[in-house]
């Protein structure tokens, strides 16, 4: 099956990221000397966002999201700075594996959309069916893949059969072995006119989607109708619901907080590169407002710690929420003013 | 969040396979990352995850011993897997994959077609055909 078992080691350094999007994003552009931290990818990718989508379920339970769809940071990004992508989709496993070889064969790391419920090295309690990781494959050695999987702190090995199953695995959107690489870099790129871009998309999606379903006006849809939970759904599932809220806050790849906390970092990182010290003031109010959503957290463990169905603590839940959309309304008026 | 509030709560959940990247604020109010080795909240809200997949797979596997469901059925449970999944994982057609749910039909399965269940579990034929066997 494969075309050659000759090692392959690509000078690839694998760095640590909070979020798989970020981190491969940040990593191929470090391998090609385009230096840009984790939050400054998730800045320039407008990765901040809220979403929450009541009739969509998935496994039961409402759809919350605290980004964008997977794989718009990495495009934004890319396309803000002028950075060209070769991608690829396959219609069958071998030729996917294929392409990958023939990629390592001429020294190109290649980033993988893959799903994780087959990844070996990931712990047993990270492995759900989930569909929208991202890895970088950065060679061969032994008869085994090396790979850059950003959320791990060091490299990780994948058997052939095991990336082929990764790379196929099934369900919802399947990444049917899609795969891409940098082609081309620009001759230069504008940093500063790229974060301004950057921060005016995330404040119009933060404030101006005229659905209420997203941005602020999500964050206080969600309030109100979870103030109604504990007697709508019963104390079970509603406790199940804040369970789903705390996971896809907090769960790997946020950073804390539904990457508010990445986001201030950005913004402070995007003060002393702009020299627009007012940013640090946001900075500052954002780590407040990422504050609060850990408090939301906690309240929330508490009740479906004891299964308390006290209408009581979910008014207090939701009270918080709506102190965090103040607060992230404020935030974002400020930054849509930006200028350079 | 200050880094020195960065909680460590390791509750066994990342098997000391890796530690969550934080982004913190330290002493000088600069943003660093540090890791955590967990936050309980979060703990619990995988853990009550888990407990409901858990009770559902106990559901099933009452039915196989019961004889109502093959253990196809609970095989497909624990690996969180529906109908349309396994068969895309098997290459077994849907209608197949359904009648193989039954136990009658489940009992004059070939040996190959076990082999591609196993394959899709990533277990062997035996503990397919022994898990439930008296």
């Amino acid at each position: 099956m494969k075309t050659s078992n000759k090692d392959i080691k690509i000078d690839f350094k694998h760095h640590q990221a909070a979020h798989c999007e970020n981190g491969v994003t940040s990593n191929l552009l470090k391998y090609h000397n385009i230096n840009l931290s984790e939050a400054m990818v998730f800045g320039l990718g407008s990765g901040l966002f809220f979403s929450y989508m009541p009739f969509i379920k998935l496994n039961g339970l409402p759809v919350i999201s605290f980004r964008p769809w997977p794989g718009m940071i990495f495009n934004r990004v890319t396309k803000r700075l002028g950075v060209n992508i070769a991608r690829f989709k396959f219609k069958d496993p071998a030729s996917s594996m294929k392409a990958l070889d023939d990629n390592l064969e001429r020294g190109i790391p290649t980033g993988c959309l893959v799903g994780v419920y087959h990844l070996t090295y990931f712990p047993q309690p990270f492995r759900f069916h989930f569909n929208a990781h991202n890895i970088v494959v950065t060679g061969r050695e032994n008869g085994e893949y090396i790979i850059s999987d950003p959320i791990m702190e060091d490299i990780e090995h994948l058997t052939y059969k095991d990336l082929q199953r990764v790379r196929y695995a099934k369900g919802t959107y399947p990444p049917k072995g899609r795969m891409y690489h940098i082609e081309s870099l620009p001759a230069n790129y504008d940093l500063k006119e790229a974060i301004i871009k950057g921060i005016k998309k995330t404040s119009k999606d933060m404030l101006n989607i005229p659905v209420p379903l997203f941005g602020v006006k999500g964050i206080r849809y969600l309030a109100r109708r979870l103030r109604k939970w504990p007697k709508k759904l019963g104390p079970k599932k509603a406790s199940l619901y804040l369970g789903q809220m705390v996971r896809m806050l907090e769960e790997i790849g946020t950073g804390g907080a539904g990457f508010r906390f990445i986001y201030a970092a950005f913004l402070q990182e995007s003060a002393r590169e702009l020299n627009q010290p007012w940013l640090e003031e946001v900075s500052v109010e954002m780590t407040d407002a990422g504050d609060k959503w850990r408090e939301f957290a906690l309240i929330a463990g508490r009740i479906f710690k004891n299964r308390t169905g006290a209408t009581e603590s979910y008014n207090a839940a939701a009270d918080v929420l709506m102190d965090i959309a103040d607060r992230e309304k404020k935030i974002f008026m400020r930054l849509k003013q930006i200028n350079s | 969040m200050k880094k020195k509030d960065l909680p460590q709560d390791n509750e066994g959940i990342h098997e000391g396979k890796f530690k969550d990247l934080c982004y913190v604020v330290d002493q000088d109010g600069n943003y660093v990352t540090a890791h955590s080795t967990g936050w309980s909240p979060k703990n619990t809200a995988m853990l009550q995850a888990w407990d409901v997949i858990h009770e559902k797979v106990e559901k099933i596997r009452n039915k196989v011993i019961s004889g109502e469901l093959s253990p196809i059925a609970y095989f497909m449970e624990k690996n969180m897997l529906d109908i349309k999944m396994l068969s895309q994982y098997t290459g077994i057609p849907k209608r197949k994959v359904k009648r193989h749910l039954k136990p009658v039909v489940f009992h004059d399965l070939d040996n190959e077609t076990l082999e591609q269940y196993a394959d899709a579990f990533d277990i062997s034929v035996e503990e397919i055909k022994n898990t439930f066997s008296i």
